[in-house]
C-alpha cells in the first residue's frame, strides 16, 4: 500500500536513468539538482518523521529531569534531552532545503497527520528507564543512523555525520546508568531489570517491519536513501546488544535466543507485530499525551513567536522610515 | 488556536562557524529567527554548545546567491583541464624539496 | 548557628540550583526549538555553578558532605536561596523577566567575587562570570522583543515584572552573616549590587517599552530558610529518589 501523499507523476525516463547512475556511482543529490519527484516526496516523509522522532523523543526522557537522583544525572540528561532538540532541528533544516517550511511539517505532526517512531510512545515509569532509553534507544538508533551518515541526499548525510558525532555520549551515559543500576542494591538491580524487560521488544521494532512487510524499502534503497534492510541492521544491534548485556549481569527476555555458530548471529524469538502496528496506529500506552504535550507547547509558544515577528517588522520599518 | 493564521514561520538564517585553530567560516546549517541578534544568539545555543566555535556568521537564507546544477559545466569543468595551476605540473630536480 | 561562608555557599549554590531547575522544567516545552535549547544551555550553566559551590561549600562545613548531599538531603527549611528563584516558571514572559532580573544580580555578584580571597570561589566566579554575561544578553534582548512585540508580549511582560518586582529586595538584603564575610573578603556585600543592578535593568526596561514598577513592600525569608509553598513541593519531586532509597549510589 503507497501512502497517497508519495503517489507522484511519471518521470522522464532519459532524466530518470542518469539520476539512477548518479546514485549508482556513489554521488551526492544536492538540493538544487533534479531529483525524481518521489526521491523528494520519500525524503520528505522520511526526514521528517525523523525530526519528529527527536522531537517527541524529549518528552519521555524529559519526564525525568526534575527527578535525576544526582546534579551530574541531571546535567547529563539535560545535555542529552537538549541534543535530541539539537538534532531535531538539524535534520528539519535538512528537510527544508526540500522546499517544506518546518512550520508546516510541524503543523502535520501536530494534526497526528505525520508519523513519529513509536518507540517513544511507551511510558518512562523509572529511573531505569533512562538507562535503557540511552543504552537500548539510542543505540538502536546510532545503528541506523550511522547507515543513513552515508544517505545519497547531501543535507541529510550531513545532518546524520553532526549527529552521530554528537551522540556517542548518549549511549555512554545510558549504559553506564544501568551498569550502576544493576551493580547497586537488590532494589535497584531490580529496577534495571525491569526496565530492560519494558524496552528490549519496542527497540527490536525501532528497525521497523520485516524487509519482506516494509512497503517503502525497496525504492529507499535503489535510491541509497536506506543502505542497508530492517533486518540486517536488527540483527546486527541484537549481536551487540547481548554481550553487553551480558557484562552488566542483566538477563535478555528471550528464552528463546539462542547462538547460531554457522551465521555467528544471536537469533531471538518471534517479535509480536500486532503489538507494534497497535502502537503506531494509535493505540500506544503515551500516543494521546506525547502529542498533547507538543501541542501544549506549540500553542504556548505561539505569542512569543508572534512577538519575535512582529518585533523584527517594527524594526525594519523604522529603519526604511529612517533610510 | 484562532492565532494560528498570525503564528507564521519566522525567517530563515544560514550559519557559519569558525572553528578553532584558524580555519575558514564553514556551513554548519540554519536555524529560525525573528532578526538578526536573535538568529546570532540561536547560532550560538544550537550549533556551538561543544565548543565548535570562535566566530559565528548568520546570514538571512534569502539573500544567498548559488550557482545552479546547471551552471556546473561551464563554472567549473574548464577549471578541471589546466594542469598548470597544480603544483605537481612542475618538475623538480630529484632529492631537491621545494615545497 | 554554622560557619557564615558556609551559609553564604548555600546561598550563592541554592540560588542557582532552584532555578537552574525551574529552567529545566521547559526542556522539551520551549515556544520554538531554538529556544528549547537555549533555555536548556542557561539551566545547565545554572546547575553547574550550583554543584561547584555546592561542593566547596562541602568542603567549608568539613563534615562529609558532598554536593549530592546537600543538595537531595536537605529539607526546604535548610535551602538557602532568595524566594524570588523557586516561584514556578510560569509562561515564557515571567521566566524571561525572572531570568533577567536574576542573572543582572548574578553577574555583578559574580564579577566582586572573581576577587574573593577564597581562591576556589574566585575561580567559580570568574568562569561563571562569562556565563552570566550571556545570561543578561540573552534575557534583555528577549524582554526587548517581548516589551517592543505585540499588545499580547507587552502585557504578559509587564505582568511579569509587576509580580516578580517584590522578590527583588531580598536579592540585596545584607545580614550579620554577610558582613562578617565581608570584612574577610569572603563575600560581596548585596546591598553595594544595587544601584548599578538598578542601572542596568532600568536601560533594558526603557528599552523594551515597559515600565519600573514602584518600591512597594519587598516580600523576603528564603536566606533564613522561610520560603513559599512552592519550594517544598519542588524538592519532593527533585528528591524523591535518594530520599526513597536511602545510601543508594547513582
Amino acid at each position: 500500500m503507497t501512502p497517497a501523499s508519495v503517489v507522484a507523476p511519471a518521470e522522464d525516463p532519459k532524466r530518470l536513468a542518469d539520476f539512477e547512475a548518479r546514485i549508482a556511482r556513489g554521488e551526492t543529490i544536492e538540493p538544487k539538482d533534479w531529483m525524481p519527484e518521489r526521491y523528494r516526496r520519500q525524503l520528505i516523509r522520511m526526514m521528517s518523521q525523523h525530526a519528529h522522532s527527536e522531537v517527541v523523543g524529549m518528552l519521555p526522557e524529559g519526564n525525568w529531569i526534575t527527578r535525576a537522583p544526582s546534579l551530574r544525572r541531571k546535567m547529563s540528561l539535560m545535555a542529552k534531552v537538549q541534543d535530541e532538540a539539537g538534532h531535531g532541528l538539524y535534520i528539519y533544516c535538512g528537510t527544508e532545503t526540500l522546499g517544506v517550511d518546518r512550520h508546516d511539517l510541524i503543523l502535520q505532526l501536530l494534526a497526528g497527520t505525520a508519523k513519529y517512531s513509536s518507540i517513544f510512545n511507551y511510558p518512562t515509569i523509572s529511573w531505569a528507564d533512562m538507562g535503557a532509553i540511552g543504552w537500548l534507544v539510542d543505540g538502536a538508533a546510532i545503528v541506523n543512523q550511522t547507515m543513513l551518515a552515508k544517505a545519497s541526499y547531501g543535507p541529510y548525510a550531513r545532518a546524520m555525520v553532526r549527529i552521530c558525532k554528537e551522540e556517542n555520549f548518549h549511549k555512554r551515559q545510558g549504559f553506564e546508568i544501568m551498569t550502576v543500576l544493576s551493580g547497586g542494591t537488590p532494589e535497584q538491580h531490580a529496577m534495571a531489570q525491569d526496565s530492560l524487560n519494558r524496552w528490549w521488544w519496542p527497540s527490536l521494532m525501532m528497525f521497523g517491519p520485516h524487509d519482506a512487510d516494509s512497503p517503502n524499502s525497496g525504492e529507499l534503497s535503489r535510491w541509497g536513501i536506506k543502505r542497508k534492510s530492517n533486518d540486517e541492521l536488527r540483527q546486527r544491534f541484537v549481536n551487540m546488544t547481548v554481550a553487553q548485556a551480558k557484562a552488566i549481569n542483566l538477563t535478555i527476555p528471550d528464552e528463546g535466543m539462542r547462538f547460531n555458530e554457522a551465521t555467528a548471529n544471536w537469533e531471538f524469538s518471534a517479535i509480536n507485530w500486532d503489538d507494534f502496528w497497535r502502537v503506531v496506529k494509535g493505540d500506544g500506552p503515551c500516543n494521546r499525551e506525547r502529542l498533547a504535550a507538543r501541542r501544549k507547547a506549540h500553542d504556548d509558544g505561539a505569542w512569543v513567536r508572534e512577538a519575535a515577528a512582529a518585533h523584527a517588522a517594527k524594526q525594519t520599518e523604522s529603519t526604511e522610515a529612517a533610510a | 488556536m484562532s492565532s494560528e493564521s498570525r503564528d507564521n514561520p519566522l525567517p530563515l538564517w544560514e550559519v557559519f562557524l569558525q572553528p578553532p585553530g584558524g580555519a575558514a567560516h564553514e556551513h554548519a546549517g540554519s536555524v529560525h529567527a525573528g532578526d538578526k541578534e536573535m538568529a546570532l544568539q540561536a547560532a550560538r545555543d544550537v550549533y556551538a554548545r561543544r565548543g565548535e566555535a570562535v566566530s559565528i556568521w548568520v546570514v538571512p537564507s534569502e539573500q544567498i546567491t548559488a550557482s545552479t546544477p546547471e551552471d556546473m559545466g561551464p563554472f567549473f569543468e574548464p577549471g578541471n583541464d589546466k594542469a598548470y595551476r597544480h603544483p605537481q605540473f612542475y618538475k623538480v630536480p630529484p632529492g631537491v624539496r621545494v615545497s | 548557628m554554622s560557619e557564615p561562608f558556609f551559609e553564604y555557599l548555600l546561598r550563592l549554590g541554592d540560588d542557582r540550583l532552584v532555578l537552574g531547575h525551574r529552567l529545566s522544567e521547559w526542556c522539551g516545552h520551549g515556544p520554538t526549538l531554538e529556544e528549547d535549547i537555549a533555555l536548556t544551555n542557561i539551566a545547565l550553566d545554572l546547575v553547574g555553578e550550583a554543584n561547584l559551590v555546592l561542593q566547596r561549600a562541602g568542603q567549608i562545613e568539613g563534615a562529609g558532605r558532598d554536593q549530592d548531599a546537600l543538595a537531595y538531603l536537605r529539607t526546604d527549611r535548610e535551602y538557602r536561596n532568595a524566594l524570588m528563584v523557586e516561584l514556578p516558571k510560569g509562561d515564557f514572559g515571567y521566566s524571561i523577566v525572572r531570568q533577567f532580573l536574576f542573572s543582572t544580580y548574578a553577574m555583578h555578584q559574580w564579577e566582586a567575587l572573581s576577587a574573593c580571597a577564597d581562591t576556589d570561589l574566585a575561580g567559580i566566579a570568574a568562569k561563571a562570570l562569562k556565563q552570566s554575561r550571556y545570561h543578561v544578553r540573552h534575557s534583555a534582548e528577549w524582554l526587548v522583543r517581548l516589551g517592543g512585540g505585540t499588545d499580547e508580549s507587552h502585557g504578559r511582560a509587564e505582568d511579569a515584572l509587576n509580580d516578580l518586582w517584590r522578590y527583588t529586595g531580598e536579592l540585596f538584603a545584607t545580614d550579620a552573616v554577610e558582613q562578617a564575610l565581608v570584612k574577610q573578603k569572603l563575600a560581596v556585600d548585596s546591598s553595594s549590587l544595587e544601584a548599578v543592578w538598578r542601572r542596568d535593568v532600568a536601560d533594558v526596561v526603557a528599552r523594551a517599552t515597559l515600565t519600573l514598577p514602584p518600591d512597594g513592600y519587598m516580600q523576603r525569608g528564603g536566606r533564613a530558610g522561610g520560603h513559599t509553598e512552592h519550594l517544598g513541593l519542588m524538592l519532593a519531586e527533585m528528591q524523591v529518589l535518594p530520599r526513597t532509597y536511602p545510601g543508594a549510589k547513582w
